[in-house]
């Protein structure tokens, strides 16, 4: 019963879930593949139970994935409490203490610009609508540290069917909330909000995962719940966080980061061992693990993703497209 | 303050200045270092942070002395904020070396307690490239490194009879660089932080306050000094 086709709006009385179902989400969650579409959803979600209370260790059920990578992940407690969120402070230990203010319900996200049909989804159609799966990931960030981490999600290329840009659609842009009473304290000087993209080739890339959770439990908030993307062979800040608009365009769109600083953090940003930032080097990084002391290893080339994806570069010049 | 307390205030001084060494080493041993993600991180940030802080604060002993005739004995823990604002630069440096670059401080151990020495050198050559290419290309690398020499200097030169020996104008002269030092610490800081990030901010506010008093009665003195010549010039 799947809803790819559905988008033109009128969604047949029959297909609409139960209202009991909603009721408990838990096990609406774990009975995979239920229907749902944001719309009409929407509208009887706000009515559940406080949203911060049900989502605090809210499981999930996924399936294996083949993209998952054999390296020692990092525990849990360390890949929560070490992020770079900066909505919520620039120190890494800031998300932890500050992210509590989010509020990953009731949440949807907007599909906006060269699709077929502009349509705002309910978060829990949206995870719904594909099986979660758990893929061990590498994570690069641009700050010389890794971390390997169990997201769970389903590719985003599955999301992009179902919305169906048009074929003058090249990029995608991820616009992350910036709500004041979501994000009370942003810092000064950014240009808020948070806008990452991808080429629409790197966009249906399988490893460019939609991710609602990771470690087998619903994105904790200092991690970009509710909804983020993840794509394991950029650096860490290419993936937006609590996403609540993604635009399709025909524009290479702009990057927080780049608008920052276009000489440290170009559009690509992918994992390169050959091309440092200008304040340190990118061939090495420290890898997180459950060691008492994180372990400096040789960074590899998209990130060891090189397989599935250095194809889509073929010919660039990834000194110049950083 | 009274002369006959210095002593014990200095012992107090030490101890302060040692508690965050204390508390590192503290950390490492009940494990709160290994919990978190990157300790690697928290000790270059810790070590640099606490340089700064006691290098600003002996630069403050010079023109919280003039405020108040009762002060001026504070000069005598001068030189000991300094040279712990050195001893936790050399810290600094420390981690970056033997935590930061690479140098597989485990590796390098089993060999000293196992008797191969040479394996300390080994792992100084496997690393000594990246370190090298680091000084080479990075700014905020270089400011940071000439910062610590600078303060090397000061540090060398700081016992009494280096001074008695070098004669007090140049000491002086050569101390003025605790500023430049200072002022290169801060730039390092700045550089290394990415934009929008203010956390530098606070120490230049503290240095730029500090130089400004330094200005300010440097060129007070030499008004009152002209005033001075002038009349004398008068009255002759």
């Amino acid at each position: 019963m799947l809803i790819r086709k559905n988008i033109e709006g009128t969604l047949p009385s029959s297909e609409i879930t139960p209202k009991q179902s909603f009721l408990s989400r838990r096990n609406l969650l774990t009975g995979a593949a239920a229907v749902g579409v944001g719309a009409l959803a929407l509208r009887q979600i706000p009515g559940l139970i406080h949203p911060a209370a049900v989502h605090a260790d809210q499981k999930l059920a996924t399936v294996p994935s083949k993209y998952t990578v054999p390296d020692a992940q990092t525990p849990f407690s360390k890949a929560t409490t070490y992020n770079n969120f900066y909505e919520f402070g620039t120190d890494k230990a800031d998300p932890a203490k500050n992210a509590h203010t989010l509020h990953p319900r009731p949440w949807t996200v907007q599909v906006t610009g060269l699709v077929k049909k502009p349509i705002t989804l309910d978060i829990d159609a949206i995870m719904k609508y594909r099986p979660i799966e758990s893929r061990v990931y590498r994570h690069r960030c641009v700050e010389a540290w890794s971390m390997v981490i169990p997201w769970d999600g389903y590719s985003f290329s599955e999301f992009v069917n179902f919305v169906q840009p048009l074929p003058s659609a090249k990029y995608v842009q991820f616009i992350s909330d910036e709500k004041k009473e979501d994000m009370p304290n942003k810092p000064f000087g950014y240009s808020w909000p948070y806008s990452e993209g991808l080429r629409m080739d790197e966009a249906m890339n399988p490893l460019c995962l939609l991710t609602f959770g990771c470690y087998g439990e619903v994105l904790p908030n200092q991690n970009g719940a509710p909804i983020r993307i993840i794509s394991p062979w950029k650096y860490g800040f290419k993936n937006g966080k609590s996403i609540v608009k993604i635009n399709f365009t025909d524009k290479q769109p702009r990057t927080l980061w780049n608008d920052i600083a276009s000489n440290e953090y170009g559009f690509y940003s992918n994992v390169n061992p050959k091309v440092d930032h200008p304040r340190w080097t990118q061939a090495r990084e420290r890898r997180i693990d459950s060691g008492p002391f994180p372990k400096t290893i040789p960074t590899q080339m998209f990130n060891g993703y090189g397989d599935q994806v250095a194809s889509m570069y073929a010919g660039m010049d990834l000194k110049k497209y950083y | 303050m009274p002369n006959k307390l210095i002593p014990y205030i200095k012992v107090l001084v030490h101890a302060v200045c040692l508690l965050p060494a204390f508390m590192l080493v503290q950390m490492y041993r009940s494990g709160a270092l290994a919990v978190m993600a990157d300790p690697v991180n928290y000790i270059t940030h810790d070590t640099g942070h606490y340089a700064l802080l006691l290098l600003i604060i002996s630069l403050a002993v010079t023109p919280v002395r003039r405020l108040h005739a009762r002060l001026a004995n504070l000069i005598r823990f001068r030189r000991l904020l300094g040279l712990y604002a050195f001893f936790y630069a050399t810290l600094h440096l420390a981690t970056y070396i033997f935590l930061f670059s690479g140098y597989d401080l485990p590796t390098a151990w089993a060999g000293v307690t196992s008797g191969h020495f040479g394996a300390v050198v080994d792992q100084w050559k496997l690393v000594w490239p990246a370190i090298l290419d680091d000084l080479q290309k990075r700014r905020f690398i270089q400011v940071g490194f000439l910062a610590w020499l600078l303060l090397l200097v000061l540090a060398i030169t700081s016992p009494a009879f280096v001074m008695r020996s070098m004669g007090g104008k140049n000491w002086r002269r050569i101390h003025w660089g605790v500023y430049v030092a200072a002022s290169a610490g801060i730039i390092h800081y700045w550089w290394l932080v990415k934009k929008g990030v203010l956390a530098p901010m606070p120490f230049t506010l503290a240095l730029c306050v500090l130089l400004g008093a330094r200005i300010f009665w440097w060129a007070r003195s030499r008004q009152t000094k002209r005033a001075k010549a002038r009349s004398v010039a008068v009255s002759s």
